[in-house]
């Protein structure tokens, strides 16, 4: 078999599936429930150093002089480094490396990475800190992503051709003008989304060990590994095959720790200098700074429709505010057009997105990358077109259904599709008919739709391999082993891994291990964004399970001398099913196999076939399949204070089939969580002086159990032809409508169009003066 | 450096620790008692607590100091105690977490089972929004509360007697470890496909 097989949705064995489907425990629950699960900083080795880091207390300033001798002076200190020391540049997207670990020549927003200490201790390390002294000669600094569009000089990023822009794409496909011109009915309106961060639990943390044999084990709390290795190898100038890098437990992640970090290459630096391991644990004030969090957006749309409701035509323009690097920025920027052309069908559709640097904190892929915000200010077009129109907005949106295994106009592969059910789910689910438009004043319900990614077939750096890996081992004790390159953050892939196992060759799932994310031992996986992990490293488990099936299924019939569809393997059993008789162990399945075949181990891979338009950037976005998802949210205005109480938010989501719907739950109540956070609490920003406004869980205010709305998961199976067992992704999808619906609820509550993110009272208070003031006019 | 008398988990111990060193400090550093985890280290966050005499604790910002003399229970305390105690497996809000999959990253969990635990000890039964307020001081980023508020809700439906309400999605599914249905005798009538 090979990595473009299609295995199909079907269970492996008879009609039904044994494991699949079901609400099955964590491979790594208790260990986790127990206190026992190693993460990052939990890792202690002898003799570790504790590094620290010294940062720019300018936004952008040129470094004329380091020195560090009195810091190395300090008793206790074991080495100081700076740019000099690690002066090769990296970032995870190989086109735009314009990161160093420290900063070499200037520094571009305040908690830039100047320099790093190892010492006996984090205490000496920080008072070795304030023994460096570092010569700025500050520069203008950019805070505003519209002065960074229009002045060029100074460039945040030098040698650049064009000013302070990071990347710009502008593409147009059908007719769109003549689509405008068809339109009886347009909407056209501003839309600005702010900044808003990760806020994983677990802080940054990476411990180094160099051996004497010129061999670099990093555990770092990233959720790339391979690319990790690949980045590492580069700077420190270590041939990759002598650098080993491991994910242990991971503490949340959401995007945020899907690039190379500073800390990785100091303590792997230090680690090579002292000869001893050193381990770097980031505050959560230094977590801020790292951000790559949601980038700041305003947006301008128009739509078109006929006047039964079709679209005609949309044209976007975008900018976005990247902050001072360009991490997955060139991904953001097509991601931010690219991934509109669902669930709905757009005869024309243009997009023209900027993405400019600024001196602030570094923005990247937060959870629905790059689409949540035009989702936002589009579905809200949507709201007002059906308004225009006077059709009920889950009718316009139905109407505009782009159907399943068809192809948007951007030339993106749709290939199972329920949004229709979704709708009907939340439809039903929020008794929408009866309530929508008929509460009270200050009571409304608001819908929206969306659509997202499965991975994507754009391999970060381009190459011909698969994209996922898998080996297995099995052995005669009767334990399977799952090494899968795939990274666990949380979302459960380690277990999805072992489901899929566990059905594929009839074992328990208690007997399959899953070693995963360490580049020693397992196979290749890109890492878990995009949400791919499901799809790619479940498809290839697939791959390798029906390898070994074969083998095992093989040694069975000919020792039972029967035919070969008589063998089934299930629920730790395999049996001959018209004489039984012959049930046995597994374990003894494993030995006759192993026995009759030698070793037992297979490999499997998956890669995704080619997609995408034909054109330039036409393969970001393409996915081999995508999610869809509804939501309803209902609210409650208080006039009086400008407090959006959410009562209750339903989300229906399309996940292809749910593998273990208790995980699929989770991940749609996790997602839209963040999205009412976003909506209504969190704002992630600098003051006039570039100062991050407040870098501390308390400074920016995540839900508690106190804010969260209650939220009813509706799961939709459309069952995907080319997904594990049918799957697509879950962990991004259900954030993205969450936050237009909440607007649209907003509207339907109080008449308010709330276009300008965050949702603040005090804005929501102005916003209803104005608009009464507005009617008394 | 001072010596600190702490009973920790049931053991009397004696540890030596810098005078400024915060509480968690001494249980990470010089315990090992890893299960405790540091998400802010400014009290906001709830990673860190622990139950000081039954009460949940901000490890991160009470100084070592202040527990001179009393009684700490950290995640690793709850197994052993409930093993203790004639039990079976682990503490029954750590079962209940994992079976509801309140556990996603599980960073902060540990916090958050102690303050369930210690919410539980003082009332069997609380219902729903005396669950949100116990266990508001601790931030958890991937759930959304929902699955955590079940696996509380869950312990108190084991305790009683009582089957716990299902979520939506659940309804109409297998629930929790149901016997992997239907089992081989629908697959000795099935169509073979090898």
């Amino acid at each position: 078999m090979a990595a473009r097989d299609i295995h199909g949705p079907k269970p492996p064995w008879g009609e039904h599936f044994q494991v699949i489907g079901k609400g099955h425990r964590k491979v790594d629950g208790l260990a986790k429930a127990t206190g026992d699960a190693i993460y990052a900083d939990d890792i202690v080795l002898p003799g570790m150093l504790h590094a620290k880091t010294l940062r720019s207390p300018h936004a952008h300033a040129k470094i004329k002089a380091i020195r560090t001798d009195k810091a190395l002076a300090l008793e206790g200190v074991h080495a100081v480094i700076t740019g000099s020391d690690l002066p090769e540049c990296y970032g995870v997207i190989p086109w735009t490396p314009d990161e160093n670990a420290l900063a070499v020549d200037k520094v571009r927003f305040i908690g830039d990475e100047v320099a790093a200490v190892a010492a006996v201790d984090e205490d000496t390390a920080n008072r070795a800190l304030e023994l460096i002294e570092v010569d700025y000669e500050p520069l203008h600094a950019f805070l505003d992503p519209n002065e960074a569009l229009g002045r060029g000089d100074p460039q945040i990023h030098e040698g650049r051709k064009d000013g302070n822009v990071s990347k710009h794409v502008k593409l147009d496909f059908g007719d769109v003008d003549g689509g405008f011109e068809e339109a009886e009915v347009v909407v056209e309106g501003d839309y600005s989304f702010h900044g808003t961060t990760h806020g994983a639990i677990e802080p940054h943390c990476a411990v180094a060990q160099f051996g004497a044999d010129g061999n670099l084990t990093l555990w770092s709390s990233t959720q790339i590994t391979h690319y990790v290795q690949r980045e590492i190898s580069k700077v420190l100038d270590i041939e990759p095959q002598h650098v080993r890098v491991i994910q242990p437990c991971l503490g949340g992640a959401f995007g945020g720790k899907s690039d190379p970090f500073s800390l990785e290459f100091c303590v792997s630096k230090l680690a090579m200098i002292t000869g001893r391991p050193v381990k770097m644990l980031w505050t959560r004030e230094e977590v801020f700074y790292a951000h790559r969090g949601r980038h700041p957006a305003q947006m301008h749309y128009r739509t078109g429709a006929t006047r039964d409701g079709r679209l005609t035509a949309v044209d976007a323009k975008i900018l976005l505010d990247g902050g001072a690097y360009s991490s997955f920025g060139l991904v953001t920027t097509y991601y931010s057009g690219q991934l509109l052309t669902g669930p709905y069908h757009f005869p024309a559709y243009r997009f023209d997105s900027t993405r400019v640097f600024t001196n602030t904190p570094p923005c990247g892929p937060k959870r629905g990358h790059g689409s949540v915000q035009p989702r936002f200010a589009f579905e809200i077009q949507l709201d007002e077109l059906a308004e225009k129109l006077e059709l009920d907005p889950i009718e316009l949106r139905r109407r505009n259904f782009q159907g399943d295994s068809t192809e948007t106009i951007n030339g993106q592969r749709i290939t199972s599709n329920g949004f229709l059910e979704c709708l009907d789910k939340v439809e039903t689910a929020s008794d929408w008919k009866e309530r929508r438009g008929k509460l009270p004043f200050g009571r409304g319900l608001g819908v929206a739709g969306s659509m997202y990614i499965t991975g994507t077939n754009y391999p970060i750096y381009p190459n011909d391999m698969p994209q996922a890996g898998i080996q297995l081992k099995v052995d005669r004790s009767g334990l399977v082993t799952v090494f899968t390159g795939g990274n666990d953050i949380g979302q459960g892939s380690n277990s999805v891994a072992a489901y899929l196992v566990a059905e594929e060759l009839g074992v328990e799932v208690s007997d399959v291990r899953v070693v995963a994310a360490d580049t020693d031992l397992c196979p290749v996986d890109l890492g878990a964004y995009s949400s791919r992990v499901t799809f790619m490293v479940g498809n290839a488990v697939i791959d390798a399970c029906r390898k070994l099936r074969a083998q095992i299924v093989d040694t069975l019939a000919a020792t039972w001398e029967c035919d070969k569809k008589r063998v089934r393997l299930m629920r730790g059993m395999a049996l001959d099913l018209e004489d039984s008789e012959r049930a046995i162990p597994m374990r003894e399945a494993f030995q006759l196999t192993e026995a009759a075949c030698d070793t037992l181990g297979a490999t499997g891979s998956y890669n995704t076939p080619k997609l995408g338009g034909d054109y330039r950037g036409g393969a970001i976005g393409a996915s081999p399949a995508y999610s869809f998802t509804a939501h309803v949210v209902e609210v409650d205005v208080d006039c009086e204070t400008g407090f959006i109480g959410v009562k209750k938010v339903w989300c229906a989501h399309d996940c292809g089939r749910a593998l273990n719907p208790r995980l699929v739950a989770g991940q749609i109540e996790g997602s839209v969580y963040m999205g009412i956070a976003e909506a209504l609490l969190e704002d992630h920003k600098v003051n006039r002086f570039g100062l991050h406004d407040g870098p501390s869980l308390l400074d920016y205010p995540m839900p508690t159990t106190l804010d969260t709305p209650e939220i009813e998961a509706l799961i939709v199976e459309s069952v995907d032809p080319e997904g594990p067992y049918g799957a697509k992704e879950a962990g991004e999808g259900p954030l993205h409508s969450s936050i237009p619906a909440l607007a649209n609820a907003v509207y339907d509550a109080v008449g308010l169009r709330l276009t300008d993110l965050p949702f603040t009272p005090a804005k929501v208070l102005r916003a209803l003066r104005e608009m009464k003031s507005a009617a008394g006019a | 450096m001072r010596t600190l008398h702490l009973l920790v988990n049931g053991d009397r111990l004696a540890v030596a620790a810098p005078d400024h060193w915060t509480l968690i400090e001494v249980l990470r550093y010089r315990l090992g008692l890893t299960g405790t985890k540091q998400g802010c280290d400014k009290g906001d966050c709830g990673a860190c607590t622990v139950l000081l005499n039954g009460k949940p604790t901000l490890s991160c910002i009470l100084p070592a100091s202040r527990a001179e003399g009393h009684e700490l229970t950290t995640i690793e305390g709850l197994r052993p105690a409930h093993c203790a105690a004639g039990g079976e497996g682990t503490d029954p809000v750590q079962d209940a977490f994992d079976r509801c999959d309140a556990l996603q990253c599980g960073f902060c969990q540990p916090g958050m089972m102690l303050s369930a635990r210690a919410l539980l000890n003082e009332n069997a039964q609380p219902d729903r929004k005396t669950i949100q307020e116990a266990l508001s001081g601790n931030l958890c980023r991937c759930t959304g509360y929902t699955q955590i508020i079940e696996a509380v809700e869950l312990v108190v439906a084991d305790a009683a007697g009582v089957d716990p309400v299902l979520p939506a999605w659940q309804v109409d599914r297998d629930g929790e470890d149901l016997p992997l249905a239907p089992a081989v005798e629908k697959a000795t009538t099935a169509e073979g496909d090898n």
